[in-house]
């Protein structure tokens, strides 16, 4: 039992984070004003959309901000499901369940103003965001980095080094909400960043595959591939074997399946997406059409 | 009259930039590399907090970093009924230390134990006197222990206890050793040889 895990010091953070207390503070502030104000509009935002955006919220504080960060730092297993929810299950919940127009009608107008006083980072600011979404890099983002973080060295020094650690973290998070923001949103929502539906498909059905072979190499490697852990020590009893394949499925099974989860929702957004829909109208006139073409003269 | 129209290439603008991730990650990995010939052992320079703990050693006195100061100080977690590990670490360290002759006394092993309800300052004085006099047992309150847990991202647990009421705890292996002015500087691990640690406390203390 770790010690501790019985009381109430478990829903405490380990390493106290002012960065990520005030983002958490910020944005629920942010989406609470913004509810209230929304609550009388079109833009009424129903109780599950609220709900899933906060369940990934809270998610995301939880691996960062409880004990499960000191079982992430000392068990890698946990780690992986750690990232399992920073980089793959808390931003899918975020992102779907698109809070940017509640979290803008939330601003207060005093900081609104205050805002357009920076309006001159915005062009840097866009044109960095339009290279991180880029079609290529994207991806190559969202899987070189569970790789770079993956590979043993690398590994070792992020877990020993509390800076590193942190910025291995935040990373995935970012990236988390980047890939998935590129991947779920209706493109009529996403303004120049907009990526078709079928390029969404090819690109989740791509990054399964290098998460799939790195998951199952980590299973089924022989020998202990990252030895911080007992360098620095378990957080309970469990051999390193056992810690590394459990850490190993979580990388293949789970991250790989929310490829298909992300698959499944672009194919609803296909569905219901109103472009397509003008097509599918157009598609039902052909009859009409030919008899115009064949009958009457131009 | 006719309109020559100039060719302009599409915009694209800051696909350049796309570069700059690319860089960063160069640049981190280039800082990771020190400068000089590799030690045997895992250079931690910069990656690991300096030396700060207050604890109590064997003699009963409260002590701090600051007494180890112009020490070459090798910290390492254990316990004193620890079985195999421990006592095989500090015989390593001990053969290791033995062969730096006088310049043995600017080394420091701070052995802290993990186990303080078991290891009394009484028990760690006689533990620790096995092993020479470079070493020094230290323990300290759960939050003193906790708070140096925290600082060198170590972790313990304890098992559970037999029908005699003996338990083993299961602790990292790791010796941080650190510089005199305090600074964190190798990390030895258990596959490391008593040959390697001698040869790299050899070359910290001449660059002192």
């Amino acid at each position: 039992m770790p010690p501790f895990a019985s009381d109430l010091r478990f829903l405490l953070p380990w390493q106290f984070s002012p960065t990520v207390f005030l983002l958490c503070v910020t944005v629920l502030a942010l989406y609470v004003r913004g509810l209230r104000a929304l609550r009388r509009g079109s833009g009424r935002v129903g109780f599950w959309r609220a709900f899933t955006f906060l369940l990934g919220v809270a998610l995301s504080y939880a691996v960062l901000q409880t004990y499960l960060d000191f079982l992430s730092q000392h068990m890698f297993w946990i780690h992986r499901f750690q990232h399992l929810i920073l980089h793959h299950i808390g931003p899918v919940l975020i992102v779907l369940a698109a809070p940017g127009p509640v979290l803008r009608a939330g601003i207060p107008a005093a900081l609104a103003r205050g805002l357009r006083g920076g309006a001159w980072l915005r062009r840097p600011a866009q044109v960095f965001f339009r290279v991180l979404q880029h079609p290529l890099i994207a991806p190559t983002l969202f899987v070189g980095l569970i790789f770079f973080w993956l590979t043993p060295s690398i590994h070792f020094t992020a877990m020993l080094d509390g800076r590193r650690y942190l910025l291995m973290n935040w990373s995935m998070l970012a990236d988390g909400l980047l890939f998935w923001w590129l991947m779920l949103v209706p493109r009529e929502l996403q303004g120049g960043a907009a990526m078709g539906y079928g390029s969404r498909l090819v690109i989740l059905s791509i990054v399964a595959v290098p998460q799939i072979l790195l998951g199952a190499y980590i299973t089924l490697h022989s020998t202990p591939l990252y030895d911080i852990y007992a360098v620095c020590g378990r957080a309970w009893d469990i051999s390193p074997m056992d810690d590394q394949q459990l850490g190993g499925l979580l990388t293949w099974i789970p991250a790989a399946m929310m490829s298909l989860v992300g698959i499944l929702i672009v194919l609803y957004r296909i569905l219901h997406d109103p472009e397509a829909i003008a097509q599918r109208a157009r598609f039902d006139r052909p009859i009409e059409d030919a008899t115009n073409r064949s009958g009457a003269p131009a | 009259m006719t309109v020559v129209r100039r060719y302009s290439p599409p915009r694209r603008s800051g696909r350049w930039l796309a570069a700059l991730p690319v860089l960063a990650l160069a640049a981190t990995l280039a800082s990771c590399a020190g400068s000089g010939p590799p030690y045997a052992l895992k250079n931690i320079t910069g990656l690991v907090l300096p030396l700060k703990f207050q604890l109590t050693n064997q003699d009963d006195q409260t002590v701090t970093a600051g007494n180890y100061r112009h020490d070459l100080v090798l910290l390492y977690f254990g316990y004193t009924d620890c079985p195999d590990q421990c006592p095989t670490t500090l015989t390593l360290l001990a053969n290791a230390i033995r062969t730096l002759g006088p310049r043995a006394a600017q080394v420091k092993v701070l052995f802290v134990s993990v186990d303080p309800k078991r290891d009394t300052t009484a028990v760690l004085k006689r533990y620790v006197n096995n092993f020479g006099p470079e070493f020094v047992g230290l323990r300290g309150d759960p939050s003193q222990l906790l708070a140096l847990s925290k600082r060198y991202r170590i972790a313990y647990h304890y098992e559970k206890p037999d029908k005699y009421g003996n338990y083993e705890v299961d602790h990292s292996s790791a010796v941080f050793i650190f510089d005199g002015d305090g600074r964190a500087r190798l990390l030895a691990q258990s596959d490391n040889t008593e040959h390697q640690v001698a040869s790299d406390l050899r070359r910290l203390l001449a660059n002192s």
